[in-house]
């Protein structure tokens, strides 16, 4: 019966094959979907991993989680160096990892920080060796293999965040590369991570220690002066750096500061006194990258929803389409199938080959969705640098996926099943009479 | 009352292969169809013959077991059908008897070699690629094989759905208006056809149509005419 439901389907082919295509439609869009927020998530938590609270300048929240967290954001501003010692003095607190941002090597960021980041994330070496000395650089994967800098390389950062070939560079202060880290799937894959007095001194600027406390202001205008005449424009432009927003002026470092304070709880009462606290500070705000990343999918989901009706709305149109076709295509075989049941097809026989159509359908369409979700997937990420870079891969199956196909199936065998009992209630004798 | 493993392959049943007693059908309080008693021997090849609406396709569909007669009984080699259960019926029909209708003939989607591959696999649960072939060279049609049913003549067409009847070996084979829409030369050849693979298989045909150029060719004869005047045989 398998073969004959097949045969019918041959005969009609271009009707089979456009409810095919449109149930795929379909199908794919729900696995497009399903797979981009659900990969998008997993990246989201798997980056925040183990940061509890960030604190940086006061600004924006998602916007400091997004610059500090998944660095992909410009950061609210900076805070004074005194805050990581001021947050590590707080009870609850098990690590607070400072970050100075502001440079960047053909895009990727150089973030300067201490090896319990890289820690955190749960990144190791590859080759070579940590970070010690001013000016060395550990790189992550993916700048390993999109720069192809190997141990020993060195290299100039240019001012800002993104990459632009036009962009001033800090040609006084060369990075080298001391070790590459493994693979790891979350965004220190392509940070290039450095001693924050490393990014301090591509900006001119002296690790505190080096000062008294009370230089610090007068010093800073001093190196300040002194930056303008090493043909570095971070003072030449009182309004900032030509092609810079506000807000990326105002992040720039000045001496004995860092963008932003990541933070790990061993205590749950920290996670409730903390965050006020570091609130009233004047300078200070603090954010919990679970809070803002769930009001940011909160806010996009709006977006997915519409598109995912618009998908479940396309599937079901398919799924009135298979019956439409099965419907007319019965209606016009009435006679096939008396004919069938007089020859000695029994009841069941005729039911499983109406339904094994629908099915037939049904599965030809749910396979071709899920390659066309999963090529789409894996085509955007070849050719988007940034999907990439949010960790879309076409070759990662999710158990979802199952759903939708078992849903996909269903619509097939119902749009089946409706026209398949309809034949089976007339009678056959006189169909039979009719088709005579 | 069992039915046999398949009646292509079991032995005859003593007695009459169709046995009508007292069998006549109503419809809406009307009678329509009246034949009393009558029987069919097997190999005693008959002829229903009476002008459209005498209930030739009442009877018909009563021997087929399609419907169940209002008075009487029908049996069919020693079993009766109006008495047995649906899945019954069709299992006696599925194992005894093969059907030619006039224009009803084939599973359009199916090739005439596929066709009666499926009416052999319903009927007899296998495949015999042999017979199906030797049946289809029988009626002339080996060049026609893998053609499809809409591809065919009618009267290559009608050829197809004997072979199709004749495929499953059944003792009985029913046709209904075979030769009404053919021509003489052709209808001739039809009934010709039909003697000699009923012969072939062993078959035992019973004709029903109102064409009476085909009537001389039959010994048996039942004659319907029109119910309210009653019945002659």
């Amino acid at each position: 019966m398998i073969g004959l439901s097949l045969a019918y389907l041959r005969d009609r082919a271009l009707n089979t094959a456009l409810n095919i295509i449109l149930l795929a439609l379909g199908v794919a869009s729900l696995v497009i979907l399903l797979l981009f927020s659900a990969q998008l998530e997993d990246r989201f938590d798997r980056d925040a991993q183990g940061i509890d609270m960030v604190v940086g300048a006061k600004g924006s929240p998602l916007q400091l989680i997004l610059s500090s967290v998944y660095h992909v954001d410009i950061p609210t501003g900076n805070v004074p160096l005194g805050t990581v010692d001021l947050l590590r003095r707080q009870l609850g607190v098990a690590e607070a990892i400072p970050l100075a941002l502001g440079d960047n090597f053909r895009g990727y960021r150089i973030v300067g920080t201490e090896p319990a980041y890289p820690a955190l994330l749960g990144a190791t070496l590859a080759d070579g060796r940590m970070y010690q000395q001013k000016m060395e650089a550990v790189i992550g994967a993916e700048v390993a293999a999109g720069t192809g800098a190997g141990l020993g390389q060195r290299f100039i950062g240019g001012h800002g965040l993104s990459s632009s070939e036009n962009g001033p560079k800090h040609n006084e202060a060369p990075f080298m590369v001391v070790g590459r880290l493994k693979p790891t799937g979350t965004v220190i894959d392509r940070l290039i991570l450095t001693r924050i007095d490393s990014v301090w001194a591509v900006h001119g600027i002296e690790a505190p220690h080096e000062h008294e406390d009370g230089e610090h202001d007068h010093d800073h205008d001093a190196k300040g002066e002194e930056h303008e005449h090493e043909d570095h424009d971070h003072a030449a432009l009182p309004a900032g750096h030509e092609g810079e927003t506000a807000e990326e002026h105002a992040a720039h470092l000045r001496p004995a500061e860092v963008t932003a304070v990541l933070v790990r709880f061993n205590s749950p009462i920290a996670a409730v006194r903390l965050p006020g606290f570091i609130n009233r500070q004047t300078d200070l705000q603090s954010a919990v990258p679970a809070v803002e990343i769930s009001r940011l999918l909160a806010l996009v989901g709006v977006g997915l929803d519409a598109v995912r009706a618009f998908a479940v709305l396309l599937m079901i149109t398919a799924g009135l389409s298979i019956f439409v076709a099965l419907l007319t295509a019965l209606k016009e075989r009435e006679g096939d199938m008396a004919m069938l049941r007089v020859i000695g097809a029994s009841r069941a026989a005729i039911i499983g080959q109406v339904a094994s159509e629908g099915l037939i359908l049904a599965a030809a369409g749910t396979a071709l969705g899920l390659a066309l979700g999963h090529g789409v997937i894996a085509l955007a990420a070849a050719n988007f640098r940034q999907l990439q870079q949010l960790g879309l891969d076409g070759f990662s199956v999710h158990p979802g996926e199952a759903l939708i196909a078992g849903a996909a199936l269903a619509i097939g065998l119902i749009a089946a099943l409706i026209p398949a009992f309809r034949v089976l209630k007339s009678d056959i004798a006189e169909t039979l009479a009719n088709a005579r | 009352m069992p039915i046999p493993e398949s009646g292509a392959f079991s032995e005859p049943s003593q007695g009459p292969l169709v046995e009508a007693r007292g069998l006549s059908h109503e419809r809406d309080g009307r009678r329509v169809m009246h034949i009393g008693d009558w029987h069919l021997a097997a190999g005693a090849h008959a002829l229903l013959l009476g002008p459209s609406g005498s209930g030739k396709t009442t009877f018909i569909n009563i021997v087929t077991g399609l419907l169940t007669p209002s008075h009487g009984s029908i049996r069919i080699a020693g079993q009766e059908m109006s008495a047995l259960p649906p899945a019954g019926r069709d299992a006696l029909r599925r194992q005894t008897i093969g059907l030619v209708f006039q224009t009803l003939r084939l599973i359009p989607a199916l090739s005439v070699t596929a066709n009666l591959a499926l009416a052999q696999k319903l009927a007899l649960g296998r495949v015999d690629t042999a017979e199906i072939e030797r049946l289809i060279g029988r009626v002339g049609l080996a060049h026609r094989a893998q053609a499809r049913p809409r591809q065919l003549s009618q009267g290559e067409g009608q050829r197809a759905a004997i072979a199709r009847a004749l495929v499953t070996r059944p003792r009985l084979v029913v046709a209904d208006e075979p030769t009404s829409a053919l021509d003489d030369r052709n209808a001739a050849a039809m009934i010709d056809l039909m003697f000699e693979a009923a012969d072939t298989t062993g078959a035992t045909l019973l004709v029903a149509t109102h064409d009476g150029r085909i009537a001389p060719r039959f010994a048996n004869r039942l004659d319907l005419v029109a119910p309210a005047a009653g019945v002659a045989s």
